[in-house]
């Protein structure tokens, strides 16, 4: 082979820029082995352009701006010096961790006494309720005591009878605008399934007419009802009925009697 | 075994001082032609520390049967800033891309001064025929063929051979 020639073909220079097969690549490794010429060629050209090239870089490079960028294992090296204590953090984390205890204490506290705030409120309302409710209740009851009083107003007492001797009821009868109210505080309750029956009598003869049941007996409070009454009555009775009424009086079941006095 | 071969063996089992001394060796280089690619130092900055990065990491797929290992690197260099040309992002900053050959690039080159050799550089690209301009711009600066060169200059390919092997010879006499 003539060496040489091989140099002066221009190979070599090829070989350097990178550009020529793997199958020449694999020759010129193994001449290169071979003749010390061609390998001295080599890197000639090879520094020659390493020169060149490094030439047209606008500025120097080191290795210094590469530093830290290169890692071996892929994992960063820890630093192992202890690190101080940094007591401006420790103070500030401190801080933000009290001022955060502080501000859910106090929201915690605002929680409870908006609850408490709320009942009490509550019971406001109900307070109100309640003394609306009394007022009401005064109102109706002086409304009532002025029925009552009223000069026209006929009392007839009611006594027990019978069995029932211990029972009584008053009725307040306005004849002016036909009306009785009705006090049966003195009568018991009545039992389920059977209802108080009140009765307008007329004596000669005994004849009687219903005034109606009072169904709301037990419920109401201050027993004093108040009924329509257009008859000419001389007496009132009131009996113990099945639910619903009778259509004349159970005379077994007469609680109490009273009759109206003369008429003045 | 030559003292470079010694030393790639060592870059390939992971030698960081190898490294150095393979990176002082070729960075400037492979800054230049990334450099004369991308034509934007401080992409070309970032461009060269990645094909170091990638060479490092790769670096047990060189074999010196294959080639120079500054033949190696050079290719993965080129590869890297033509990728970055083709960039959509590159593309739209870098508009008007000035045509300067690596000729204009050295001539201007302030900070060439205070390196070695920057006189006989200087003075070889100055003298420089534009035949011999070209080839070397082709063949080491873009990585054209010697068949890709032969169409680009319009010139039979044992020309291309030949001629380069001249304008090489006229640098080895001023800068070695």
């Amino acid at each position: 082979m003539d060496i040489k020639a091989y140099i002066a073909s221009g190979i070599l220079e090829l070989y350097v820029a990178g550009k020529l097969s793997e199958k020449e690549n694999q020759e010129i490794y193994e001449l290169m082995q071979e003749h010390p010429e061609i390998l001295q060629e080599v890197l000639e050209i090879e520094a020659a352009v390493v020169k060149l090239t490094g030439a047209a870089s606008p500025h120097a490079i080191d290795f210094e701006s590469f530093k830290g960028k290169l890692d071996t294992t892929g994992t960063k090296v820890i630093d192992l010096k202890p690190r101080k204590p940094n007591w401006i953090s420790f103070t500030g984390w401190a801080a933000s961790i009290i001022l955060a205890g502080g501000l859910l204490w106090t929201l915690n506290n605002k929680t409870k006494v908006e609850e408490e705030l709320q009942t009490v409120s509550t019971e406001k309302q109900y307070l109100e309720i309640q003394i609306e409710e009394a007022r009401n209740n005064l109102t109706a009851t002086k409304s009532l005591l002025d029925a009552i009083r009223d000069k026209d107003i006929i009392t007839v007492p009611l006594g027990g009878q019978g069995d029932y001797a211990s029972t009584y009821a008053k009725v307040y009868w306005n004849k002016a605008d036909n009306t009785i109210y009705l006090d049966g505080e003195g009568l018991p309750n009545a039992p389920d399934g059977k209802v108080w029956q009140v009765w307008s009598l007329t004596l000669n003869p005994l004849t009687p007419t219903s005034l109606g049941t009072i169904d709301d007996f037990n419920t109401d409070e201050n027993k004093i009802f108040t009924i329509a009454n257009t008859n000419e009555s001389q007496a009132f009775g009131i009996t113990l009925e099945p639910a619903g009424g009778s259509e004349s009086p159970t005379m077994e079941q007469l609680y109490t009697l009273g009759v109206v006095a003369a008429t003045p | 075994m030559t003292e470079l071969e010694i030393l790639v063996q060592q870059f390939q089992s992971k030698n960081q001082v190898a490294f150095k001394k393979l990176y002082s060796m070729y960075s400037q280089s492979i800054h230049g032609v990334v450099y004369n690619i991308v034509k934007d130092a401080d992409i070309a900055d970032e461009i060269m520390q990645d094909v170091f990065i990638k060479a490092w990491h790769k670096a047990d797929t060189y074999s010196s049967k294959k080639g120079r290992f500054f033949t190696w690197i050079l290719n993965i260099a080129r590869n890297a800033a033509i990728d970055m040309t083709r960039s959509k992002a590159f593309k739209q900053s870098k508009q008007n891309l000035n045509s300067d050959y690596f000729v204009d690039t050295i001539t201007n080159n302030d900070s060439l001064d205070e390196r070695t050799d920057a006189i006989g550089i200087k003075k070889f690209v100055t003298n420089l025929s534009q035949k011999c301009k070209e080839v070397i711009e082709l063949l080491y600066f873009k990585g054209f063929t010697q068949k890709e060169a032969s169409e680009e200059l319009n010139m039979p390919i044992g020309t291309i051979k030949t001629r380069n092997r001249n304008c090489i010879q006229q640098l080895r006499d001023m800068v070695l």
